[in-house]
């Protein structure tokens, strides 16, 4: 999924207050907006879209060392236009911003980078593909062939990609619906990395391989202004099946809930609003706020019931505009492990 | 009990409107001029701070161009995609009608977070300032802009004095500098694993935070002169103050008395006392802040004027009310009024219930107290000497300053008194001998006020004489230094070669000004490759030198330093200077460096050019029988746009200019401390005025008419004023002496010769003497109208 959206909002808050009346807003500036039944083309469709407002090329990894040592990445580029459209130089509109991190049980590195597009610091190119901003980097032949690197002050990483199944589309056909309001963006994702390299962490430098899950997603439609955040979870269970599923906060009445069933083929199944349920278990409290860092996750049409777990509660991204992003475990009806994301907990 | 004590103290204010009001004056006036002096200091160092976080100087270590040029963006794209967290800078002027206005561009995307938090501005918001269509400065520099740039500009105060910021995008547009930018500011927190910096530009020089200039200790002297002269005229207002409670509670030791016999306690009259010398310090304190302000608005231009003459500081020239400084000056105010009264208490506080009130015990005590105050006026004098043998540093300099005035001050009265007593011995005739004694009788009402127009004019002499000392020393060192006809700047590297190419056949001399910023010592200074030829060898003085200085400079065997850098690193004559790594020479010759605050070395062109192959010459320095078809040549056969070329004599009036501006400041505070010290003369003269009737009835009875003795009581003003100012002129030399040859040296680095100035001085003389002859006037007025009645009434009280 995810409705990273928030993300880019909060960052430029002229923007979060024009948008206030659930995106009414924003057909008047001029971005680009989602239709239903997207056709995508490809490999362009993986390179950047500046006639709409937000974009994320977002990569997540469970990864586990040679002692059987679990371990969570993130590397994650968003792009945020304040108009629409590029321009020369400096002139753009096109904002980049970098997220990268390493979890451990113990530990959660952050590093942030900022970058303005049209200048060559930051953007993606497509054949061969290459997304970057500064030293950062997701770049190879093609999306199914990737290295990633990033670095902040106490970490780095050098890792290697390689796609062992289809794209997977969510919604319809890409088209990923977020309120009953109508707001939606364009949604696919890579669920089936395999992934290995080096860490390099305060303790030393770490082997870890195992797999990782890129979302690509983008719109100019923001979310609902009753909705306050999100849970976001991507699980991929031993059966080789995966579960995209989120729910949104909404103000008044139950969360909106979205989902994706895959099948260990790629083979799709859309779980509508209601279907994928997340409830709460256990609160943690970090960086002053109370945060859900265990949840029961149900899909009951497709006999999913399981207890996710962060592997360590304290993954809070401390960036410009805060949010919770760690590595989870999967135990109950089926056995795997994930990412979870939660934003909008004050 | 209490009310009825209150009523009684007050009363005496409402008989003695005049004490009052000096007292309240005095106090205002000492809290004005010092907090006043506080506001200037707290507004240039909130300047620097906002300079500091317009341009991060002295907070990050900075990447520079070796060549000391600017540096394609290109080189921010490749260090940051080798994992280095640099952000750009982009610099330069513009001219908005009379002034340059310095235009920053920063991109706060990539700029460390004090930085980029300007650019968000109150909003919060960095849209804006991102689309590259807002600029940001002081309301001042806004207005000053006018519609000079096509941006829309937003004040902010707090944005560096005469700086627009804006986005790196508008800076390069503005400044014609496409794809170019000045500096990069490294982030202090930096990945690991990044590329080493010479693999990814190897023409760039990292400049470590110390290095970069860091306004706010540089101009640590400067403002430790302004609070110096701001204490100063706080101690002279004291003494006003001083006088005017001294003589309240002289005259009221018998209401005391009986109070205490009708059964107040002793000890809530003191504290009854205590709390209105407090109820008048706060109001005097809050008068005095207000006036503070005023003198603060009126000195600030001229301030921020000295500090870019002196020290290229930018200083905001607005105002802006800070509470740190209201609350300073009311603590003067408490501060000042307690010095004060607290002898004044302490004397009621022992006072034995049944002793009779002595109505001239006041000035009689003063003749008691005359052993004591010669004893410190001795100390004073001799630690003063002391600290010109064997003071170090600024603060000693500054101390030795104070024991001077002070010690002088204290021996003042005592001096007079001597003299006056001369008098009397020698007076002929009735009339003389009554005048001689009633001078010297009223000496001890009138030496408060007479102290602080010797430290007036004592500081007036000093400071005049310091200033006129450093303005000649500067003109002829200009004559020295500027000796070059012409000065030129090439745009780039390839039109530096061209530009010599087309000299040299047609000036006498083509001097190249080739320097680079260094740190010699673990100071800052800048080196200087100099072609050496008869420009330098005729026209440069040294302080101190050997006899071959230049022939072995040109040699590349020894180097000459600046005066600054010379006291500051110890290094004089025949020591080794580090110049570069591995490099040492002697120093052959120490040069007087007077508009400068940095080092500056001086060694042979071809030896800064094997030690720094990478710097480019740009300026030259022309010399030519005739500058004018040089010029001209320059012009139009080589296409050398105009602004490029600039006169000696422009440079000489523009730093004369600067000189003049410089210096206006310190114009204005003596005018203020003399003013200050005829006001103290005049209320001397009004207070004692009043207790003098019972001396003056007799003379009067004797057949000296009123008129008389206004005559009389002037010309005694004007008398005691000029035996004053005789004393005040050895003490300003004495004065000028230690700002030129200690203060100077330990603020700046350079140490001054003295000159002397007598029509100046005659020229105080005459306006000290019409000061004080004014400040009698309207006493002695009052005394020509006295009613006979009053002076008849002596007579029927005499017991």
């Amino acid at each position: 999924m995810n409705v990273r959206l928030l993300v880019c909002l909060i960052l430029f808050p002229v923007w979060a207050m024009a948008q206030g009346f659930a995106g009414l807003g924003s057909d008047a500036e001029g971005f680009a907006q989602t239709q239903p039944l997207p056709q995508f083309v490809f490999p362009k469709d993986h390179g950047p879209h500046p006639a709409y407002r937000i974009e994320w090329w977002y990569l997540t990894a469970n990864l586990t060392g040679p002692d059987g040592t679990q371990y969570g990445l993130q590397w994650t580029l968003f792009r945020s236009a304040l108009a629409p459209g590029d321009g020369e130089g400096w002139s753009t509109p096109q904002i980049w911003f970098g997220h990268a991190a390493v979890t451990t049980a113990q530990d959660h590195h952050v590093a942030e980078r900022f970058a303005r597009g049209g200048i060559g610091q930051a953007g993606v190119r497509v054949d061969p593909f290459e997304a970057w901003i500064d030293d950062w980097q997701m770049a190879g032949p093609d999306l199914d062939d990737l290295t990633l690197r990033a670095s902040g002050a106490e970490f780095a990483y050098d890792m290697r990609l390689q796609a062992k199944g289809p794209l997977v589309f969510h919604g319809e056909g890409g088209y990923s619906i977020k309120s009953d309001a109508g707001q939606a963006s364009y949604y696919y994702s890579q669920p089936f990395y395999t992934i290995s390299g080096t860490l390099s962490l305060p303790q030393g430098d770490v082997a870890v391989s195992g797999h990782a899950w890129l979302d690509r997603e983008w719109s100019s439609q923001p979310l609902a202004d009753d909705q306050s955040g999100w849970d976001w979870f991507s699980l991929s269970f031993q059966t080789g099946e995966k579960l995209m599923g989120f729910r949104l906060r909404q103000a008044n009445g139950n969360p909106f809930t979205s989902g994706t069933w895959i099948a260990p083929d790629g083979q799709t199944t859309n779980l509508p609003d209601g279907s994928f349920v997340a409830t709460p278990l256990e609160t943690n409290r970090v960086a002053g706020r109370n945060l859900p860092t265990r949840w029961r996750v149900t899909v009951p049409e497709l006999r999913v019931d399981v207890t996710v777990t962060a592997l360590n509660p304290r993954a809070w991204m401390a960036v410009s505009l805060p949010y919770w992003e760690g590595p989870v475990n999967a135990r109950g009806s089926h056995v795997g492990q994930g990412y979870l994301e939660m934003t909008g907990y004050e | 009990m209490t009310a009825a004590a209150l009523s009684a103290l007050l009363s005496h204010w409402l008989r003695n409107p005049v004490q009052a009001f000096t007292l309240v004056a005095g106090l205002a006036l000492a809290t004005a001029l010092w907090s006043g002096v506080q506001a200037v200091n707290l507004e240039a160092r909130a300047s620097y701070d906002a300079a500091a976080a317009t341009l991060g100087e002295g907070q990050f270590d900075q990447l520079v161009a070796a060549s000391g040029e600017t540096l394609p963006q290109a080189s921010f794209i490749a260090l940051r995609r080798a994992g280095w967290l640099v952000s750009p800078v982009l610099e330069g002027r513009l001219r908005a009608g009379e002034a340059r206005i310095r235009i920053v561009g920063i991109d706060p995307l990539t700029a460390p977070m004090v930085l980029s938090a300007q650019a968000r501005g109150a909003t919060g918001d960095l849209a804006p300032f991102l689309s590259g269509t807002i600029g940001l400065a002081t309301p001042d520099t806004v207005a000053r802009l006018g519609d000079t740039v096509q941006l829309r500009l937003i004040a902010d105060a707090g944005i560096a004095p005469g700086t627009l910021l804006t986005d790196i995008g508008a800076a390069q547009r503005l400044l014609g500098q496409t794809e170019r930018i000045s500096r990069l500011i490294l982030a202090p927190e930096q990945p690991i694993d990044r590329l080493p910096l010479k693999d990814v530009a190897a023409d760039l020089l990292l400049k470590p935070m110390q290095q970069a200039t860091d306004m706010g200790r540089l101009t640590d002297s400067f403002h430790l002169n302004l609070t110096a002269f701001g204490l100063l005229s706080f101690t002279v207002g004291i003494f006003i103050v001083h006088g005017a409670i001294g003589l309240a509670f002289e005259q009221r030791r018998s209401m005391v008395r009986t109070l205490r016999a009708l059964g107040l306690p002793l000890r809530r009259l003191v504290l009854l006392m205590a709390v209105e010398v407090l109820v008048f310090a706060l109001v005097a304190g809050g008068l005095g802040v207000m006036l503070g302000y005023g003198v603060a608005a009126a000195l600030l231009p001229d301030v921020a004027a000295t500090l870019e003459g002196l020290y290229g500081a930018q200083v905001n020239g607005s105002l802006q009310l800070r509470p740190v400084w209201w609350l300073s000056g009311l603590g003067m105010a408490l501060v000042g009024a307690g010095l004060a009264a607290g002898g004044a208490l302490w004397r009621i506080a022992r006072m034995s219930l049944l002793a009779s009130a002595q109505p001239r015990a006041w000035a009689m005590q003063a003749r008691q107290a005359r052993p004591v105050k010669a004893t410190i006026a001795t100390m004073l004098l001799t630690a003063a000497a002391g600290l010109v043998v064997w003071g170090k540093g600024l603060i000693l300099a500054f101390v030795l300053l104070a024991c001077l005035l002070l010690g002088a001050a204290l021996a003042l009265p005592l001096i007079l008194d001597t003299v006056l007593a001369g008098a009397v011995r020698r007076a002929r005739g009735v009339l003389a001998g009554w005048f001689w004694a009633d001078t010297r009788q009223q000496l001890p009402g009138l030496s408060l006020a007479l102290m602080a127009l010797l430290l007036a004019m004592a500081a007036n002499v000093g400071v005049s004489t310091m200033v006129s000392s450093f303005r000649l020393t500067f003109v002829a060192f200009l004559d020295q230094r500027l000796a070059s006809e012409l000065y030129v700047t090439a745009r780039n590297a390839q039109d530096s070669a061209a530009l010599q190419d087309f000299l040299v056949p047609r000036a006498k001399a083509v001097l190249p000004l080739l320097s680079i910023e260094t740190q010699i010592s673990g100071l800052p200074t800048a080196l200087y490759g100099a072609r050496i030829g008869p420009t330098y060898t005729q026209n440069w003085r040294f302080l101190a030198s050997d006899t071959d200085v230049w022939s072995r400079v040109a040699q590349g065997e020894a180097v000459i330093l600046n005066e600054q850098l010379a006291r500051r690193s110890g290094l004089w004559l025949g020591a080794r200077v580090q110049i570069a790594p591995g490099v040492d020479l002697p120093v052959a010759g120490v040069v007087g460096d007077y508009g400068n605050p940095i080092g500056q070395a001086i060694i042979a062109e071809s030896l800064f050019r094997r030690l720094h192959p990478e710097v480019i010459t740009l300026r030259f320095g022309l010399r030519s029988d005739d500058p004018d078809a040089l010029r001209s040549a320059l012009i139009e056969d080589y296409g050398l746009p105009a602004s490029q070329i600039i006169n000696q004599s422009d440079i000489k009036a523009l730093s004369l200019r600067v000189f003049e501006r410089t210096f206006t400041v310190t114009g204005a505070l003596n005018v203020l401390t003399l003013a200050v010290a005829g006001f103290a003369i005049l209320m001397s003269l009004l207070t004692l005025a009043a207790l003098r009737v019972p001396q003056l009835a007799p003379a009067w009875a004797l057949g000296l008419t009123r008129r008389d003795l206004g005559r009389l009581e002037i010309l005694r003003a004007v008398l005691l004023a000029l035996l004053t100012a005789l004393l005040a002129l050895p003490l300003g030399l004495a004065l000028a002496w230690v700002l030129l040859a200690i203060v100077n040296v330990q603020a700046f680095g350079w140490r001054l010769p003295m000159y002397l100035f007598p029509i100046d001085y005659i020229r105080l003389f005459l306006l000290a003497l019409m000061a004080a002859g004014l400040a009698a006037l309207w006493p002695a007025w009052r005394l020509a109208r006295i009613p006979p009645a009053a002076l008849l009434k002596v007579f029927a009280n005499e017991r």
